[in-house]
């Protein structure tokens, strides 16, 4: 019986489909990912100024972002934004809206974090040869701070594309979606296909999330010192 | 706002929190032994079993908790293993969160100097003595951090619980929603459990975590 099972992959066009899907996936996460690096990164220089207003207000952003469950902010924007102001999002629409707010709450936190470890003297020296802040910004910190940052910002990357698996619960037609397709439509033919679909599906996963991690770890170990 | 609808459907919550704490508590104690014996596998460098270890964490920190639940929940049934959704989600938690807490401690012991070892051995401890009363005290202490993140990160995690037909939170959510589109209220009310279950967690870590970093330990960047 299992033996015949695996065949349901390579039947008609289930494994075109389900690749699709993982575009679907992919295009989700990767829009996000680009969304939140860069305005996580403008968070991330808000946060760090003195200003106490604004630590304030991005402190309860971020707080309330971290500690909400994706799936939540999932259901407030699909469901909560449609009822309260009538506005009718897709859900991939809804998908990259909530992954981005998301991702700029992560993302701002790293490169707050970079910034800050960041020695103080940096910024002195940098001031004391006649720098503006504009250069002292440009040519002393970004670079220190970038290699600090980079390899957590790849690593947002493969957290991204993991989270992105959630969307199938708000309706949107990816991988898993198509996934449970070819499960339902192969029913009677083929009863062990959801054994075969779904590791299949676990192994795309891990395909695509494991080369962004290695790379993100050889980038740490390099860049340590 | 419909005030009576909320103070009916509050018990409903109550039931699906303690639910979800239940699990989420089980799942994590599971999960730190996991991590704590894999990171012990990999400390020793057990011939073969490390390797195991090894490709166990890449697997499952590669890939989304809800995968693993679809095929813990939906593919084992296909071979013989049948699971109920309470095993299959405490399965699927432990599985995720053994790598991520193995991780934590892993970078806990590596961040202990060679010197301490070094310094234990030379005053006559044995090998064992130098792990339980040097290494492993201090190793602890500087994964807090990194496990307290975790710890969240896992409670967060039980949210997709609900897609293998378990009654958390979400869920009830979702029923609501679905029954009587009381959108606004039921998700109100999900988005107050959820911070009713965080956010003392997360005040309880932070404080530990300053306690730690005023013994010395816990963020070793901030000297």
């Amino acid at each position: 019986m299992q033996d015949l099972g695996i065949r349901v992959l390579f039947e008609g066009k289930n494994l075109i489909r389900l690749l699709g899907g993982l575009w679907v996936t992919l295009r989700i996460s990767l829009l996000s990912a680009a969304i939140s690096i860069v305005l996580g990164i403008l968070l991330g220089m808000v946060m760090n100024r003195k200003n106490p207003i604004t630590r304030a207000i991005t402190r309860v952003y971020l707080e309330f972002i971290r500690i909400m469950p994706q799936l939540v902010l999932l259901f407030l924007v699909y469901f909560g934004l449609t009822k309260a102001f009538g506005i009718n999002l897709t859900g991939e629409t809804a998908a990259v809206i909530v992954f981005s707010i998301w991702g700029t709450a992560e993302m701002g936190d790293l490169v707050r974090g970079a910034l800050q470890s960041i020695p103080k003297h940096q910024y002195e020296s940098g001031k004391a040869i006649g720098l503006t802040q504009l250069q002292i910004y440009c040519y002393i910190i970004i670079p220190q701070t970038i290699r600090r940052l980079l390899p957590l910002a790849i690593n947002l990357i493969t957290r991204m594309i993991k989270t992105t698996s959630l969307i199938v619960l708000i309706g949107v037609v990816e991988m898993v979606k198509v996934g449970q397709q070819i499960i339902e439509a192969n029913r009677l033919t083929v009863p062990s296909a959801s054994l075969w679909v779904y590791a299949f599906i676990f192994f795309l996963y891990f395909i695509v999330c494991y080369p962004i991690s290695r790379l993100s770890a050889c980038l740490e170990k390099r860049w340590k010192n | 706002m419909d005030i009576q609808f909320i103070s009916k459907y509050l018990p409903m919550y109550v039931e699906a929190a303690r639910l979800t704490v239940f699990i989420a508590f089980i799942g994590i104690l599971f999960s730190v032994l996991l991590g704590f014996i894999c990171s012990l596998i990999r400390y020793i460098k057990i011939p073969i079993l490390h390797k195991i270890v090894d490709i166990y964490i890449e697997l499952s920190r590669n890939t989304p908790l809800l995968i693993q639940l679809f095929f813990l929940y939906f593919g084992l049934p296909k071979i013989g293993i049948r699971l109920s959704s309470e095993s299959c989600a405490i399965a699927g938690l432990v599985f995720l969160g053994g790598s991520y807490m193995a991780e934590a401690f892993r970078s806990g012991l590596e961040s202990i100097p060679n010197i301490q070892r070094e310094s234990g051995l030379s005053i006559g401890l044995t090998k064992m003595q130098v792990f339980l009363y040097i290494i492993l005290p201090q190793a602890v202490t500087v994964s807090i951090p990194a496990f307290s993140a975790n710890v969240i990160f896992l409670i967060k995690e039980t949210s997709v619980f609900s897609a293998v037909a378990l009654a958390d939170l979400m869920y009830v959510a979702k029923d609501l929603i679905g029954l009587y589109y009381k959108t606004d209220e039921a998700l109100l009310m999900l988005v107050m459990a959820y911070l009713v279950i965080l956010l003392p967690v997360s005040i309880i870590f932070t404080l530990i975590e300053r306690k730690m970093r005023y013994a010395g330990f816990g963020n070793q960047s901030s000297f």
